[in-house]
């Protein structure tokens, strides 16, 4: 393939790649194909090149993304303890032991109240900093740093520090308590609170990200928008109701989904936190899946429970999308 | 009149910096509790009301945490396991938004979209099947195990595409007729101006890999396979609740990492998510 140009006419910075490429079959190049060899390369045109580079991401999305998916299939209608040579087929029993499971029952109002708990205290709270936020005021870009540094924290770290705040008898959480007339409880390990605690802590966490996105968004709006609010008459709550509102509304149904899909695998906060308890108050779907794969080694319910999650985090999302096609077609 | 209008402005502004500051107080507090923390004594640790400024900073607490479990292990293992992940990541998705973009062959969006789909498979149902995977492989307790099953990219394909799809088709062109061929394409035009989006796909990948708990935990048993994250929730099972000190400080440890990284890039982290976010 007598190719002689090279990037070196385009300037000196060019030159070395010419080396590289002078055996891909290019399109663009326009170059009369001499040999068969030639004939072959300008009809498969970019497909080796393209497979080239697609490919090596490809194999591990297969074997690392879709093949679990089916491999997780199979799994959850066997009874295997993840050891032992022997998996025998039970069919639908995993997933009747679900069902009819008490406890099984409790992880998924504890997900269910986790999911909302989070995904509902992080779009608010996000939207009411967001809204702060988004003032010129003196300094302001080192407070929108602060409110997202613990975002990029590691979740496990940031428990750990959390249960020292927490704790009843010399956590700071305790001083503000006092601070405020009563006592602090011991919230880890109340059977109900700890849930609240749980749920705080990731909404600190993470409140940095919804409160991004809804900034960006701010700053998005036409400020044209506000102006003719403000001449037709409307006060700032109006202007609120009226223009902030409907122009957030994409980003409000892209927040709850992507928010949605983080919460059900909140894993690292828990499993420091409380690690589950007490008993099995914070025991979400993820931690759930986790403890009867990798502590009761159980891999037919942890995969039938995987399955669950899966479809549940499916249907979710879907009425989300379908919820949220009406509500901004309407605005 | 126009002064009682300025009055009430100014007090309205005077309201909102106090409601920002309240904000600020109530993120930061917990940074700052944890960095003070690190500092004190046990006995200025244990005490209520609790000691706000550490009167006799103790950096023994630092020594003492890096003695009481294996860090410089941790550190070794998460920088090789996050950086060999993040390289691997960025080449996949440059080099297969680039061929979604740019290469002329039918079929693209049925790639694109096998590509995106996996957006859609919560690494919940991964867990358990690909733990199988690499036991069978051998590779529990290596870096391979560790890296290779999280290597694969969806959302920095997406990235990547978008932004190219923003390239001026000109400049690609004139290259061409240069005579630059694909490889020359990406290293001398596609490349250079796509710096912000390479930084905002770094930061994302590298805070998501540094903090990654659950598919190190599954991959590895021994302790000196644990990268940081699971060393430090380890420092605090076994040094319990006797000597939050040195927890404190290897917290601080794990933490400060990525609290540099995002000092030094917020710009383009605040940018690329914010706006990354908006854009899809």
């Amino acid at each position: 393939m007598g190719r002689d140009v090279g990037c070196a006419s385009g300037g000196s910075r060019m030159h070395r790649s010419v080396t590289v490429i002078e055996e891909r079959p290019t399109v663009g190049a326009a170059v009369k194909p001499r040999t068969a060899v030639g004939r072959l390369a300008r009809w498969l045109g970019d497909w080796p090149l393209f497979l080239l580079f697609v490919a090596p991401n490809l194999v591990l999305l297969a074997v690392f993304t879709y093949w679990p998916l089916v491999y997780n299939a199979y799994l959850s209608v066997m009874q295997w303890d993840l050891i032992g040579p022997v998996k025998i087929y039970v069919g639908l029993e995993n997933y009747r032991f679900l069902l009819e499971d008490s406890e099984f029952r409790e992880v998924v109002r504890n997900t269910a109240l986790f999911t909302l708990g989070t995904v509902g205290g992080t779009i608010v709270l996000g939207l009411l900093f967001a809204l702060l936020l988004d003032q010129q005021l003196r300094g302001i870009s080192l407070a929108r740093g602060v409110v997202f540094a613990p975002y990029v924290l590691s979740g496990a770290a940031v428990a750990v520090f959390w249960v020292n705040m927490l704790n009843p008898r010399f956590g700071v959480v305790a001083q503000v308590a006092s601070w405020l007339g009563t006592v602090s409880p011991d919230w880890l390990n109340h059977p109900r609170l700890a849930m609240v605690a749980v749920i705080l802590v990731y909404i600190w966490k993470n409140v940095g990200f919804t409160t991004i996105v809804y900034l960006a968004g701010l700053q998005r709006i036409p400020k044209e928008l506000y102006e003719a609010a403000t001449v037709d008459g409307a006060g700032m709550l109006e202007r609120f109701r009226f223009v902030t509102m409907p122009q957030l509304g994409p980003i409000t149904l892209f927040l709850v989904v992507v928010s949605t899909i983080s919460s059900f695998q909140a894993f690292d906060l828990i499993k420091v936190l409380t690690d589950g308890g007490p008993v099995n108050a914070t025991t979400t779907l993820l931690f759930y899946i986790w403890e009867q794969g990798f502590v009761a080694f159980n891999a037919g319910r942890a995969a039938a429970a995987a399955v669950v999650l899966f479809a549940l985090l499916a249907v979710i999302s879907l009425l989300q999308v379908r919820i949220g096609e009406r509500r901004v077609s309407y605005d | 009149m126009t002064s009682r209008i300025r009055w009430r402005r100014l007090v309205g502004r005077a309201l909102l910096g106090l409601m920002v500051l309240a904000v600020v107080v109530i993120m930061g507090l917990p940074l700052y509790w944890v960095a003070t923390g690190a500092l004190k004594t046990n006995r200025e640790i244990y005490t209520f009301p609790p000691v706000w400024i550490p009167s006799d900073p103790q950096w023994s607490n630092f020594v003492a945490a890096w003695q009481a479990v294996p860090f410089g292990r941790f550190f070794v293992n998460s920088i090789v396991t996050t950086l060999g992940a993040v390289t691997l990541e960025l080449v996949f998705a440059l080099l297969s938004a680039y061929a979604l973009v740019f290469l002329r062959v039918r079929g693209k969006g049925l790639v694109f979209a096998l590509v995106i789909a996996a957006l859609l498979v919560p690494s919940t149902v991964t867990l358990l099947p690909n733990y199988l995977t690499i036991a069978r492989l051998g590779w529990i307790n290596t870096y391979q195990g560790l890296i290779i099953p999280v290597a694969a990219v969806a959302f920095g394909v997406f990235l990547f595409r978008q932004h190219f799809l923003t390239l001026p088709r000109d400049l690609l062109d004139a290259a061409r007729l240069d005579g630059c061929g694909h490889l020359g394409l990406i290293r001398h035009v596609v490349l250079p101006l796509s710096q912000p989006v390479i930084v905002t796909f770094l930061v994302i990948y590298l805070v998501a890999h540094w903090n990654d708990f659950l598919w190190p935990l599954v991959a590895t048993n021994r302790l000196e396979w644990r990268t940081v994250p699971i060393g430090v929730a380890y420092l605090y099972q076994v040094e319990g609740v006797q000597n939050w000190g040195p927890i404190l400080a290897g917290t601080v440890m794990a933490l400060l990492p990525m609290l540099i990284v995002y000092v030094v890039a917020q710009r383009w982290i605040v940018k690329g998510i914010g706006g990354g976010a908006l854009k899809g």
